[in-house]
């Protein structure tokens, strides 16, 4: 398939990294600024290279990706909340052209879900986001595989962030602020980390699993989620889980038509309390109960090769 | 800093007495002669049964032991034992709470608790690392009565929300209590 990707970030450069050995050609590439574009493929290396260097991948106007040859486009620019722009408007222009889109860009399904179906509901094109929930993890794949109107709830930790903090205050003792720091210092947590401790990233993934589920049924966005985040915990909560076997998670819970996220009481070697920066997923759904789903979630290559299996599949 | 019973359980008591005077205190007796916690009575005084019993539900809390030898007890005494059980308290479940606990009356959070009727505190486990002025934190464990578990989530987010203070609920999805 040739690609057009759209944000060259840690996510954006790591399809254009890996988007060869999966058999795919990048034929469009672009960042806030800039852009390049060529029919015949890229130069990933030169282009990777020249964005690290100049901070900009080429010489084009970030317009002129649109005018390329290519199959899928592949959006990978910030989320945002509201009107989920820049990236809306490049899927609605993907899709207007019949292309098909891949999005790592939570926004467009969390915050308009309705309006995206129905811009697909008009192309020939198709949409999908297998990244924008648990990265690498095979989670709406799986529920896609299984049948939403079979999964009766979907619960557990899909923000690495949160949880490293969370299971390093536990193990540690420590409260808080120190830890979050430490994360920062190791680079697992970002330096404006808002959006993965105050619950936000999360609930966009559990609106995004609440929009698969109901099936075109009921729209969710980020408003309709009940959000709390992690900044109030103390260490001496975790002792106090601890001591009773347990411990606190940032849990999502997507069930009965309702998406909630706040600390939890969890087992503390139970399915939903993965450790460090990793996710886990329960799944419940009929006749196969209780699938668990647990792993490195994010990451730039881990995320890329959820958008490369997403294009596989708009291969077939 | 936590008090474990592990093995101590609430359970409900369905008596039928007689309807003479001294009869409840009587029946009491058994329960704190084996070491049962009473936890709560209720005595509708004006209800009778067909058989002209009055009906009192009694909840206590006891090691299965202890419990077994309270039933005994009360039938050794002569009082209509008709249920006996934990049926009515059959889900634990345990939340954090904290913020100025004390300050805002751990008695009277207790107390609310309690007042909902759909779940008693079986376990209080406190931590307050800067003396009790400042913010401390305690683990409740609950029985509540069977499918009362959101009720009464419900009703600890309310005190939660009114006293101020942060909630950590158990994770219930997929009826795991
Ligand atoms: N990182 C992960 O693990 C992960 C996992 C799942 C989903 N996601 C989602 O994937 C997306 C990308 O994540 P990331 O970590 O790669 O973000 P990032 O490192 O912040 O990169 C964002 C990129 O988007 C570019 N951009 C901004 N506005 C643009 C526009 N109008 N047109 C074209 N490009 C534009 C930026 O350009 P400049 O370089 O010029 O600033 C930047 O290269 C986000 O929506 C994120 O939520 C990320």
């Amino acid at each position: 398939m040739r690609l057009c990707v759209l944000g060259a970030g840690a996510v954006g450069s790591a399809v254009v990294e890996l988007a060869a050995e999966h058999g795919h050609v990048v034929t469009a590439f672009a960042d806030s600024e800039s852009a390049v574009v060529d029919a015949d493929g890229i130069d990933a290396d030169a282009v990777l290279a020249k964005k690290q260097e100049d901070g900009v991948v080429g010489e084009a106007d970030p317009e002129a990706v649109f005018d390329a040859d290519y199959d899928v486009l592949v959006e990978a620019t910030p989320t945002t909340l509201g009107d989920a722009e820049p990236g809306f408007s490049h899927v609605e222009r993907a899709l207007a052209d019949d292309r098909d889109v891949v999005l790592a860009n939570k926004g467009p399904v969390a915050e308009r879900y309705a309006d995206v179906r129905a811009l697909e509901a008009e192309s020939e094109g198709t949409v999908r986001f297998g990244a924008t929930v648990g990265g690498a993890l095979p989670i709406l794949s799986t529920i896609e595989d299984v049948g939403p109107s079979r999964v009766s709830a979907v619960y557990g930790v899909l923000n690495g962030t949160a949880n490293f903090v969370l299971s390093r205050m536990a193990a540690e003792g420590l409260d808080y602020e120190h830890v979050l720091a430490e994360a920062q210092d190791l680079g697992v947590a970002e330096a404006d980390p808002t959006f993965d401790v105050d619950g936000t990233d999360t609930a966009l993934k559990g609106v995004i699993v609440a929009n698969v589920l109901s099936e075109g049924e009921t729209e969710f966005t980020l408003d309709d989620a009940d959000v709390e985040g992690i900044q109030e915990l103390s260490g001496s909560m975790l002792d106090l889980a601890q001591e009773d076997g347990q411990t606190i998670r940032l849990i999502v819970e997507v069930a009965d038509g309702a998406v909630r996220v706040g600390p939890r009481l969890v087992p503390g070697h139970g399915a939903v309390a993965p450790s460090g920066t990793e996710n886990a997923v329960q799944i419940e759904a009929d006749y196969c109960g209780r699938l668990g789903i647990t792993g490195q979630g994010a990451g730039g290559p881990e995320t890329a090769s959820a958008v490369l299996t997403d294009v596989e599949r708009l291969a077939d | 800093m936590s008090e474990v019973h592990n093995d101590v359980q609430a359970y409900t008591l369905r008596l039928e007495l007689v309807d003479e005077p001294g009869e409840l205190l009587r029946s009491l007796q058994p329960i704190a002669d084996h070491g049962g916690n009473l936890l709560s009575i209720f005595h509708e005084r004006g209800n009778v049964t067909p058989r002209g019993y009055i009906p009192v539900e009694v909840d206590i809390e006891a090691t299965p032991d202890r419990f077994d030898n309270i039933v005994e007890g009360l039938s050794d005494a002569g009082i209509n034992v008709i249920q006996a059980g934990t049926e009515r308290y059959s889900e634990r479940l345990t939340i954090i709470l904290s913020g100025h606990l004390i300050e805002t009356d751990l008695s009277d959070t207790l107390t609310q608790i309690e007042a909902t009727r759909n779940a008693t505190v079986t376990d209080i486990s406190l931590s307050a690392p800067a003396g009790s002025i400042d913010v401390s934190s305690a683990r409740f464990q609950l029985a509540a009565e069977s499918g009362s578990t959101e009720k009464v989530l419900a009703a600890m987010r309310e005190i939660a929300d009114e006293k101020d203070l942060q909630l950590v609920e158990p994770l219930t999805v997929g009826g795991r209590a």
